[in-house]
Parts: structure tokens; sequence; C-alpha cells
């Protein structure tokens, strides 16, 4: 196996790894933010409980994300030395910022964590959680911002290979940055919440049927539609980007090859690499000019008018469509949640129902991974586009192959205590007993 | 001050404040599982976990925020050591990884697990060990440069007197300064048993910091002899730096101010990492790097400094709060206030 190609793997696994903990790390904050409002709002510990309980299972979590963190920070230089390098003079500015992003939320976080009883009021307790949730927002603004640069670099001239005319703001400022900054918020919003809402509803299914946890499950259930709803709406406005500057990924995303209006919409299929045609897959009439343009007579470029060596792997349809069909789906359960709320009590707390809540947890988390995949793949071969492939900035130090090694272990022994131990703390640590308790005494 | 300048004094000054917060959090893991095999456990235990819990996160930032800095404004150090450290700086990672998250895991997840605990203390002494060697790599002689591409010289590394030297002093000197702070805080806490233990330790680890600062020095001398001449033309911070260890070596055997002790080991340590520093300079890598020529474009070190000014007067009011709530909190400090 070539080293540019070992390099990708073990970057894409730690960033593939990462993003579980970061996802949880930018959403977290919120979901705690708004259980303790809900808490002070209706004058109702068992919220409090709730978030005192998130806090405690996060703090893990925050752990082996700081680390994996720390670890894309500098495998980014060890395994991408050209890229920084080159890059690192253009868009080093927001990585930099990014550190100061988490320095802010480690602070409060740590703050946070450690003052449950330190305060006269909860709502000074509450407070806290303010520049928790803003840092954590920030640091995901910051790193997106340049994952967005890869994808449409400006802000800098080449002059004979040296890089002139450097602006910072506008490199950080690119045409990715505003979708790919709102997907990658509300889809870690929306994860977050139906994480926890997967873990309420197994517990409720196995019996524990409380006050407690049908307030948590309806909290957790309501915060996931909304921010499942604007992640499905930024990203409609993330097709028009990729139409716009970044035709290619969108094209191999939909296996689109003619250039023409009224494009039809994929799902699924399979594709003839030799004749280039599209079979089994189910068509939605003119929703790809909908999705590329706002209108259904508009033109999407096609993949037979972009040079071939250009075209990312056509695999991508298949992750694209996942993570869509993921996001849909979620949409369509957590209304279903909320409708029977309204209108059928009596269906809330459906075994089925329940079933599919706990389904959605996972698979909320496997479409950012396969989003992220998507987003990654799609770019290739590029890593900054239009200036410089991956094959240029990746490392020429042999030992690539055994640090995937070394780093896989890591990650599946992290992977695995992460679980066990949150599910130690769990069985531990029952809710039942503290749900008498009018104080806040623990 | 040059651009340049200013810019690898911030890094440099961010790395002193990792240093000292980082070899607190070793020496404290260190000393936590040393306490609990030999049966001190519930006295030190109490005081390191009450400094310990609210902070390590942030130790941890220090560190990224070091080399994403060096990174931004010197792009070429990225390249040659990214290229060169593949391997060493990996392990350096899986160890940092281990310690982050086996600490959280035996912290709030299962404080019972011996093994846990022994990884967390573990790497604790093998991290500065490992992180030393970048510094001995930086003088040269460590890295080859062919075609271009630079090599690691692992072999050279391990049979060279000075890398060892190094890597002794990182030892003694996290030792030293995470149990003169303990010592300090166990005071503050009104805890005079782990006082006693921890000022023991202290006084344990004193003098071996001044006799591995002498090997260092008589390795390098052999090693970089342009970097030694270099030392001998700042001798004035090392001069500092012996005399602030003599005031804190005092305090702690009188046992008095034991805040001043503390201040004057960080005073110590300032003086001699500044020192150092300065007669590194100019290379960022010897004979490769130099911080003039490796340095980011002007647009982009001005935005970055623009950028540190503006964290800076978001972190520090930050840090501020944290300690005043935590590390300089004497009800906290007493265990009065969970």
């Amino acid at each position: 196996m070539e080293l540019a190609l070992q390099s990708r793997i073990l970057f894409g696994l730690t960033l593939g790894f990462h993003i579980i903990y970061a996802t949880i790390g930018v959403g977290m904050p919120l979901l705690l933010l708004l259980a303790e409002t809900m808490g002070i709002w209706k004058k109702d510990y068992q919220y409090r409980l709730l978030a005192k309980r998130l806090a405690k299972g996060y703090s893990i979590t925050v752990a082996v994300g700081v680390v994996t963190g720390t670890i894309i920070g500098l495998q980014l230089s060890l395994l991408f030395p050209g890229f920084m390098r080159i890059a690192g003079q253009v868009i080093s500015l927001p990585l930099f910022m990014e550190t100061f992003a988490f320095f802010f939320e480690a602070i409060f976080l740590g703050i946070y964590l450690y003052t449950w009883s330190r305060f006269k009021k909860p709502l000074f307790h509450l407070l806290v959680l303010i520049p928790v949730a803003i840092g954590s927002g920030l640091s995901a603004f910051f790193i997106t911002t340049v994952n967005a640069f890869m994808n449409t670099p400006q802000g800098f001239t080449i002059d004979n290979g040296a890089i002139t005319n450097i602006e910072p703001l506008k490199a950080m400022f690119n045409p990715a940055t505003p979708t790919k900054v709102a997907h990658v918020l509300t889809s870690a919003y929306m994860t977050t919440a139906f994480v926890i809402a997967a873990i309420t509803a197994w517990f409720i299914l196995r019996g524990h049927r409380n006050e407690y946890y049908k307030k948590a499950l309806r909290l957790t259930m309501a915060i996931g539609l909304v921010f499942a709803v604007a992640t499905a709406v930024v990203g409609d406005l993330s097709g028009k980007f990729l139409a716009a500057y970044q035709p290619e990924k969108l094209a191999a995303a939909e296996w689109h090859f003619e250039t023409k209006t009224h494009a039809d919409l994929l799902v699924g299929g399979t594709l003839d690499r030799t004749t280039n045609e599209v079979n089994y897959a189910l068509k939605l009439p003119n929703m790809l000019s909908f999705l590329a343009t706002d209108s259904f007579q508009g033109k999407v470029v096609g993949l037979n008018d972009i040079p071939k060596e250009n075209w990312p792997p056509l695999i991508i349809h298949y992750w694209f469509d996942l993570m869509v069909g993921i996001g849909s789906f979620m949409i369509a359960l957590s209304a279903v949640f909320v409708a029977c709320r309204i209108w059928k009590p009596k269906l809330e707390w459906n075994r089925w129902l329940l079933g599919l809540i706990v389904l959605g947890g996972p698979l909320s988390m496997l479409a950012i991974e396969f989003g992220w995949v998507f987003a990654e793949v799609g770019r290739q071969p590029w890593i900054l586009r239009g200036y410089m492939t991956v094959s240029e900035a990746a490392t020429t130090e042999p030992h690539v192959g055994s640090m995937l090694v070394l780093f896989s272990v890591i990650y599946a022994l992290l992977g695995i205590l992460t679980v066990f131990v949150l599910v130690r703390m769990a069985r531990r640590n029952p809710v039942e007993p503290l749900l008498d308790a009018r104080s806040e005494q623990t | 001050m040059t651009t340049e300048g200013l810019g690898i004094s911030i890094l440099w000054l961010f790395l002193y404040g990792y240093i000292i917060v980082a070899s607190i959090d070793f020496g404290a893991g260190f000393f936590s599982y040393y306490g609990r095999i030999t049966g001190k456990g519930e006295i030190i235990n109490k005081v390191i976990s009450r400094y310990l819990s609210p902070v390590w996160e942030v130790t941890n930032v220090f560190l990224v925020f070091f080399f994403v800095g060096i990174v931004g404004f010197f792009p070429e150090t990225g390249y040659y050591y990214g290229t060169a450290l593949l391997v060493p700086a990996s392990i350096a990672l899986v160890l940092l990884t281990i310690r982050g998250s086996f600490y959280a895991f035996s912290k709030y997840g299962n404080p019972n697990s011996h093994l846990y605990h022994f990884l967390y203390a573990a790497t604790g002494v093998l991290i500065p060990a490992s992180f030393s060697t970048v510094l001995t790599i930086s003088e040269g002689g460590f890295i080859a440069v062919e075609d271009g591409v630079p090599r690691f010289l692992a072999g050279n590394l391990f049979y060279s007197p000075y890398s060892w030297a190094v890597v002794f002093l990182a030892l003694v000197s996290v030792l030293f300064i995470s149990t003169s702070f303990l010592t300090y805080y166990a005071n503050r806490a009104d805890d005079p048993q782990a006082e006693s233990v921890l000022r023991q330790w202290a006084l344990f680890n004193s003098l071996p910091t001044i006799f591995a600062s002498l090997l260092v020095f008589m390795a390098l001398w052999k090693h970089n002899p342009e970097h030694f001449a270099s030392l001998m033309g700042n001798s004035i911070w090392f001069i500092l730096s012996f005399a602030f260890f003599l005031n804190a070596l005092r305090l702690l055997i009188v046992k008095r101010s034991y805040g001043w002790m503390f201040i004057s080991v960080m005073l110590q340590f300032f003086t001699a990492f500044w020192g150092y520093g300065k007669a590194h300079l100019p290379y960022l890598l010897y004979p490769y790097v130099s911080f003039h020529t490796s340095v980011t474009n002007p647009t982009m070190a001005k935005f970055l400094v623009a950028a540190f000014i503006g964290g800076m007067v978001l972190l520090i009011p930050s840090l501020f709060l944290l300690m005043r709530l935590f590390i300089f909190n004497a009800k906290y400090v007493k265990g009065k206030l969970s």
C-alpha cells in the first residue's frame, strides 16, 4: 500500500474516532443548558438531576475528546507535513484561535463540573454553561473553517511557487464556510439529543417508567426534532453551495454524468463502471435540479464536463445517501414522537416507537460518520482543492503503517473502555433513589 | 522586537507554562499511585485530587497551544519535525492519550481500579521523558536531511549521553516542581501529615535538579559547542536560577512561607528556561531551521499576534476565576466545598 494512502487511512481513522467525542462535546453543553433552564423555569429538580447525570458521563467523553483532538492537531503535521508548510501560511489563524476557544471552554467546563453546590442560586451554575457552549461552538466553527478552506481555498495567490497576497480572513470566510459550519453545528446538536434520547428510551424499555425518564425523553426528542429539521435545511443549502463551487463532488455523490436541466435525484442503485449507467436506483424527478439550484428546471453540471483525473471516487454516492437517509428517518421519527405526545398520548410509550428511538442514537452518529467520509473522500484527489493533492502533501516517512496499527489498537481500546465505564457508572448510580429528594443533595 | 522574536517569546512562555502545570500534574499522578501502594494514599490523594480535578484539561491545552502556535508562526518547523518525528511523536501521543483517558476512567468511572491508576501514573513519568527528547533533537545531530527530506536518526538519540542527561533532568524537575507545589497546597489545606510527606519528597528531589542541570551543561559542551558557548554568554540567567533555587531550598528547610518557596521554584525554572531558550536562538532546529528564515509571512504573523492578544484578554480573567474558585480558595482547598 502506498504511503499517501496509509496516511489517509490513519488520519481518517483518527478523525472518525474523534468526531464521535467531538460531536457530543459540541452538542452536550447546549443540552445541559436547556435541561438546567427547564429545571429553573419549571421549578423541577428532576431536570437539574438530569443535567447532573449527563455531566458526569460527559466528563468521560470530554477526556477522550480532548486527547484525540490533541492527536488530530499533531497528526496534521506528522502525516501531511507538506500541507501545513504551504497552507499554514494562509490558514493557521483559525487553527490558532481554535486553541483559545478550547482553552476558554475547558476552563469553564472545569468550573461547571465542580461547582454543583458552590453557588447559592442554581442560575449562577447555569450561567457558567454559557461560556462552555460558546467555547465549544467556536471551536467547531474555527476548525470547520479550516476544512472549508481545503474545499474552496481562497485569500492568497501563487506566484512562481511563492504564496503572496495573503488575506487570512478571506481564507477563513471562504465560500464553503457558512454551510459547513452550520451543518456541523446543527448535526452535532441533533445527534447529541438523539443519542441521549436513545439511552433514555432504552431505560424506559427496560421498565424504568418514571417521570424522570419521560421528561428526559420528551426534552431530547423535541430538541432533536428542531435540529434535525435545521440540519436538513442547511443540507439543502449545502447542495446549492456544492453545485456552485464544487460541482464534481455533487455530481459524484449523485452519479450525475450528463450536464442537463431537470436533473433527477438518484437514491441507491448500482453503477455500471464501463457504461456509467445507473440501475435499480429510485429516481426522484427534477429533485437534483432543485437541490442544486432551487428550481426544478435548473442546470446541473455532470461528471462528463469535469476532467476524469479530478473525479472523486464514485462510491461517495452511497455515503451521501446513507447520511441523507438517516437524517430524513430521524426527522420522521422525532416528528411522530412529538405528534403522539400532543395528539395520541397513549402511543407515546409504544414499545415499537421506543425501540426505533433506541436505534436512532447509533444511527445519528453513523450519519455523522457517513457525512464526514462523504465530505473528505468527495474532495479527493485534493487536500487543497485545485492547488495540492493529498499525495503531494503526505509524509515520506516509511513507518506510517506501523503507526496505523498502533493507533487502531489504542482507539479500539478507548472506544470499548468508554462504553464499559459509562455503562458501569449508570449501573452503579441508579436514578431512582435520588428522585424523592426534594433538596439538592446527592 | 521583531515579529519572529515576539512570536517565539510568546510560544516559549506558553511552553514554560505547560512545563509548570504539566509537571504538577505528572508528579501528582506519580505520587498518588506511590501513596496508594505504600499505604499513604489517603493523605496525599485527597490533596492531589482536589487540585487536579478541575484543572487537568486546562493543562493539555497549554501543550496544544504551543505546537499549533509554533506551526502557525514557523511553518517550516512543522515540516521538518513533522516528517522526521512521526514515530517518536506518535508514541508520545499514545502516552498522552492513555494518561488523559485513564485519568477520567479512574477518577469518574472506577476509582478502585489498580490498573487504571497505574497507567495514569506511569505515563506521567514517560511523557516528560519523551517530550524532553524533542528539545534534545532541536540541538542538531539527530535529524539528517537527504534530498531536502528530513530523516530521524533514532540510533544517535539513543546512544547520546546528552539525550539521557536531558531525560534525567526532565524527570527530577517534574518531581521537584510538583512536590514543592503540593507541599504548598497541603499546607494551605491544613493537612500537616500530607505536608510533611510531600516536603520530604520535595527536599529529596531538590539537589538532583541542580546536579542534572550540570550534567546537561557538560553533555551539551560535547554535543553542540556552539550552543554551549552561547549558554555561557547568557550565564546571568543561570546564576539567577541558582539563586532562586537556594531561596526555595532555604524556605523548604525552615518550613516557612511555602507560597514564596513555590514562586522561587517557578522562577528557578523560568530563568533557566529563558536563558536556555535565548541561547538556543536563532535555531529552532540546529542547523536547518532558523527562526529568522522560517517565520510565516508578515500578514499572517500580524493576525496571529492580534489573535493572541484578543485571546489573552479573554483567557486571563477566566484563568483568574478558575484559580480563585479552586486553587486559591481556602475553603475549597481544605475540602469544605465540594
